[in-house]
């Protein structure tokens, strides 16, 4: 466990991707979510919903084909896809906490190992606390999915028993994926669905000071 | 005869005075009403509260009016947004309040002062910081928090096409905010790309009823 990551981005949202089932109604968070748009199969017909109000967002476009008033929440201009429609911010946010959202899939500073989710403020306030819709997301998604790297800039750990930040949910997350394992948050102690090759489970639960169950039906290879 | 359709911007905003509390629409650029906001920027109203999702982007938006310094405090969902340098300097040097509230607690506030609701209850930031101090309650086994109605003196907002009624269609992600605060502000004033004569919108695709538009600066008209 040298690198500084053991599995990309890419490989990171192709993963997140294949938990993402047909026909799903999903919100893509700003940043690394957003790659996780570009492995689903236009077969699926995964609807991709922006909380600034589109139902059915087709990719990000750029060049003479873009559009400032067709953007998505991180104001990348996106294209809509067949079917696609625009809805008002009430709406789009009714469609968020009434329920009709499958999957919200969401960037984070800090998860803890029981579900917490902390994703809008470093508790500084020069730093400008932002919730944006996170909060909404995380009380209204069926499931929360959570992409980021298991270890910060300064090498800390991430994935923690308890966040330090403010929080955006109690025990919302679902899903962790990260540059070294996914991880499945559904009681106390974090279970590892997937393993990057040349990490141990042991290792890595060293590494995080927390302990680690392997999934049930064993431990699978991360790697897509 | 009604018609709503004013001669010129700096004619439209002439009615908001020093202490106003004004409903800008707009997502991170999309549908920010920039004619309306310079015409209210030449005016000279100060004293301000802006109700926007974000703080202002580099010198666009609602930067120009804190730029300006006739902004006293900012509700908004999203401060920390591209280029808000304007916004963060003023905050950081304690000019400007911050009311910081989830987006979509924000539109579904909106939406209730429209509406003639007192408020809402919301599942979204229950238990976490920006519950703190509000009034909570137990509905089912799921906690919510009370968030107060949110009404304007004034909204400025940004739409595509109106007739003379004000009844109003959006462009794209541009819609966004435009329906909630038409109904949450006393005066809604809208500058739009075009006006076309009553009985030229299909009744169908109507977003927003003239009934809750005031008046109506055809940019087409405008000059700058």
């Amino acid at each position: 466990m040298t690198k500084e990551h053991a599995i990309s981005r890419e490989q990171m949202a192709r993963r997140v991707a294949q938990d993402v089932f047909p026909g799903a109604v999903v919100n893509l968070g700003i940043g690394m979510p957003e790659l996780v748009g570009n492995y689903f199969a236009a077969s699926d017909e995964i609807i991709v919903h922006t909380e600034n109000g589109i139902v059915g967002s087709g990719p990000i476009v750029d060049g003479p084909r873009q559009d400032f008033d067709l953007i998505n929440a991180g104001r990348k201009t996106v294209s809509l896809a067949c079917g696609g429609h625009f809805v008002d911010h009430v709406d789009s946010f009714a469609l968020v906490r009434g329920g009709h959202l499958d999957i919200t899939i969401l960037g984070a500073f800090q998860v803890s190992a029981s579900g917490d989710l902390a994703n809008w403020s470093t508790g500084a306030q020069a730093n400008l606390p932002s919730p944006g819709g996170a909060m909404d997301l995380v009380v209204g998604a069926r499931s929360v999915f959570v992409m980021m790297n298991l270890f910060g800039k300064d090498q800390q750990a991430r994935l923690v028993q308890q966040c330090t930040l403010p929080l955006t949910g109690d025990r919302v997350v679902k899903r962790l994926y990260t540059d070294f394992a996914v991880f499945e948050l559904s009681g106390t102690i974090p279970t590892v669905l997937d393993l990057a090759p040349g990490t141990s489970l042991d290792a890595l639960s060293r590494r995080l000071g927390l302990a680690l169950q392997p999934a049930p039906a064993g431990i699978g290879n991360y790697s897509c | 005869m009604i018609n709503k359709i004013c001669d010129s911007a700096i004619d439209a905003v002439s009615d908001i005075s020093d202490g106003a509390t004004v409903l800008v629409g707009g997502f991170s650029g999309a549908g920010v009403p920039e004619t309306l906001i310079g015409a209210l920027l030449e005016h000279g109203a100060t004293d301000l509260t802006l109700v926007h999702n974000n703080a202002g982007n580099a010198l666009l938006g609602v930067a120009r009016l804190l730029a300006a310094g006739r902004v006293r405090k900012m509700i908004c969902s999203f401060p920390r947004s591209w280029e808000s340098d304007v916004f963060e300097r003023l905050y950081k040097q304690g000019k400007v309040e911050l009311e910081c509230v989830p987006q979509g607690t924000l539109a579904e506030r909106l939406r209730a002062g429209g509406s003639g609701l007192g408020g809402i209850f919301t599942p979204t930031g229950f238990g976490t910081d920006l519950a703190h101090g509000k009034e909570t309650r137990m509905i089912g086994d799921r906690g919510y928090v009370f968030e107060p109605a949110l009404t304007g003196d004034f909204s400025l907002i940004k739409a595509r096409r109106a007739d003379r009624w004000g009844n109003l269609q959006y462009r794209m992600t541009a819609r966004n905010f435009g329906p909630a605060m038409c109904m949450a502000a006393k005066t809604t004033i809208v500058e739009v790309d075009d006006v076309v004569p009553l009985g030229m919108l299909d009744p169908e695709s109507i977003v927003t009823s003239g009934v809750f538009v005031q008046s109506v600066v055809n940019l087409k008209k405008e000059t700058k």
